[in-house]
């Protein structure tokens, strides 16, 4: 298959970068890794007269722990990611969520900005960003404006983006120090490596020093036109010593929050039941590794 | 309709063309520079019977632009055989009875090369998790999982000294 035509851009610069969008505007669309966008204009289900490639643009893919926060480059490589020893050490759903993206030589390419501003419910690190309470960097002509997650996604493929900005960075609150524990987990239901999830739930837990639940994040996937937040089901772990009874609770507040919509994955009500079960998977898991925290 | 010159480096030798910007790297390999050993299969991102390393490593080449590879390295399944000495990863295939069809071959072994770069010893988890975006309809897996791990016995006892340890 191949995509309609297009003008292709590789700016060297980020401000050539906004230059180019604030000329095509609607018209032109940036490509990053492109294992969304090159699959959508093969299929012609998306079309864009011009590209602009922030692939030769330095300095934009970093794994580091900066000012109280996690910070990743928009174009870091999710095989980055999953292979970073930091992320596989302190921020297990991190590299839970890389882990199961796509396929590996997907990942060789795949972006977490490019996931993250695809505004695709179906992919996988908008729930993990829910979960951790994570902020993203938009950046523009005008300088750069942090956006928390909560307000980036506006509609299915829609975010807070302007057509002249670009993801450059996302923020993720550092672990708490102890007393205080965290754990997190991604726990994703596919027919086969490579699918969107029929269902998955990211969850990130801190527990207090009495073991209480001080904080919880619990992000869905493929559970409605946007990356759902299951906000009830926070609201009703927290200040709670975690018990299997009040988890099975809160997973089924959380199922209540899913809108799944039915296709070949399975039909709304499996999805909700899968989102139930998978929430509860991944609390479980998530409070078990903020014990061996 | 944009055109661009474009250099790349295909197994070390440095290839000019002038590409249409949505030309995808498969064809260039395959219809620019006729090296048709790279297979397109389901041309949706799925199959990884297109699989090339570009700059070392392993990318469905049906889902990365022609313009993407300018100024970079590309090595394809021609690029295994050096001097009519086959890669140990081919005569792992070869001995293991790695391939029926052989249509997925091509990317199965540019996936499982890069695999061995950087891991000398894989296990078989190992070996099933990096080849999970390679389908093969053939043969189970059994014999790609031995082909492979005859590859990297065969490397461990012979090291190639330019290969990094």
């Amino acid at each position: 298959m191949i995509p309609a035509p297009f003008d292709y851009h590789a700016p060297r610069t980020l401000a050539e970068a906004f230059a180019l969008l604030a000329e095509h505007r609607e018209d032109a669309k940036v490509l990053s890794g492109g294992q969304s966008l090159l699959p959508l204009l093969k299929l012609r289900l998306g079309a864009a007269g011009h590209l602009v490639d922030i692939g030769r643009i330095p300095g934009l893919e970093y794994i580091e722990e900066r000012d109280g926060k996690l910070v990743l480059g928009g174009r870091t490589r999710e095989a980055a990611i999953e292979r970073s020893e930091l992320i596989r050490t302190r921020y297990p759903l991190l590299a839970d969520t890389a882990a199961v993206i796509a396929d590996p030589l997907v990942r060789n390419l795949a972006t977490v900005g490019g996931n993250l501003a695809h505004g695709d419910p179906a992919n996988d690190h908008p729930a993990t960003m829910l979960a951790l309470g994570a902020e993203v960097v938009a950046t523009g002509p005008a300088g750069e404006r942090t956006i928390a997650i909560d307000d980036f996604f506006r509609g299915l493929f829609e975010t807070a983006l302007a057509p002249d900005e670009i993801l450059t960075e996302i923020r993720i609150p550092i672990p708490p120090i102890p007393p205080a524990k965290s754990g997190g987990a991604y726990v994703k239901l596919e027919r086969k490596v490579g699918d969107f999830a029929t269902a998955a739930a990211a969850a990130q837990v801190t527990l207090g020093a009495g073991g209480e639940v001080a904080r919880v994040g619990i992000g869905l996937t493929n559970a409605g036109p946007t990356p759902v937040r299951a906000a009830d089901a926070e609201r009703f772990l927290t200040g709670k010593v975690p018990t299997d009874e009040l988890i099975a609770e809160a997973a089924k507040r959380a199922a209540a929050a899913a809108s799944p919509s039915a296709d070949r994955r399975g039909a709304v009500e499996y999805k909700r039941e899968m989102a139930r079960v998978l929430t509860a998977r991944a609390l479980r898991l998530a409070i078990q590794r903020a014990k061996e925290h | 309709m944009a055109h661009h010159d474009i250099t790349v480096k295909v197994q070390g030798v440095e290839h000019q063309a002038k590409v249409e910007s949505r030309l995808l790297l498969v064809h260039f390999l395959r219809e620019t520079l006729s090296l048709t050993g790279t297979h397109i299969g389901c041309d949706t991102t799925h199959c990884g019977a297109c699989t090339v390393l570009l700059d070392g490593q392993p990318v469905k080449s049906c889902t990365v632009l022609a313009v993407q590879a300018d100024g970079r390295e590309v090595m394809t399944v021609e690029g295994l055989e050096k001097g009519g000495q086959l890669d140990p990863i081919q005569e792992g295939f070869r001995q293991e009875h790695g391939l029926q069809c052989g249509f997925c071959t091509p990317g199965m072994l540019m996936t499982s090369y890069a695999l061995l770069q950087r891991d000398a010893d894989p296990g078989e988890g190992a070996i099933r998790q990096a080849i999970s975006g390679n389908l093969c309809r053939c043969t189970g897996y059994v014999n790609i999982v031995k082909s492979v791990q005859h590859a990297a016995a065969a490397m461990r006892s012979t090291p190639n000294p330019q290969t990094p340890q």
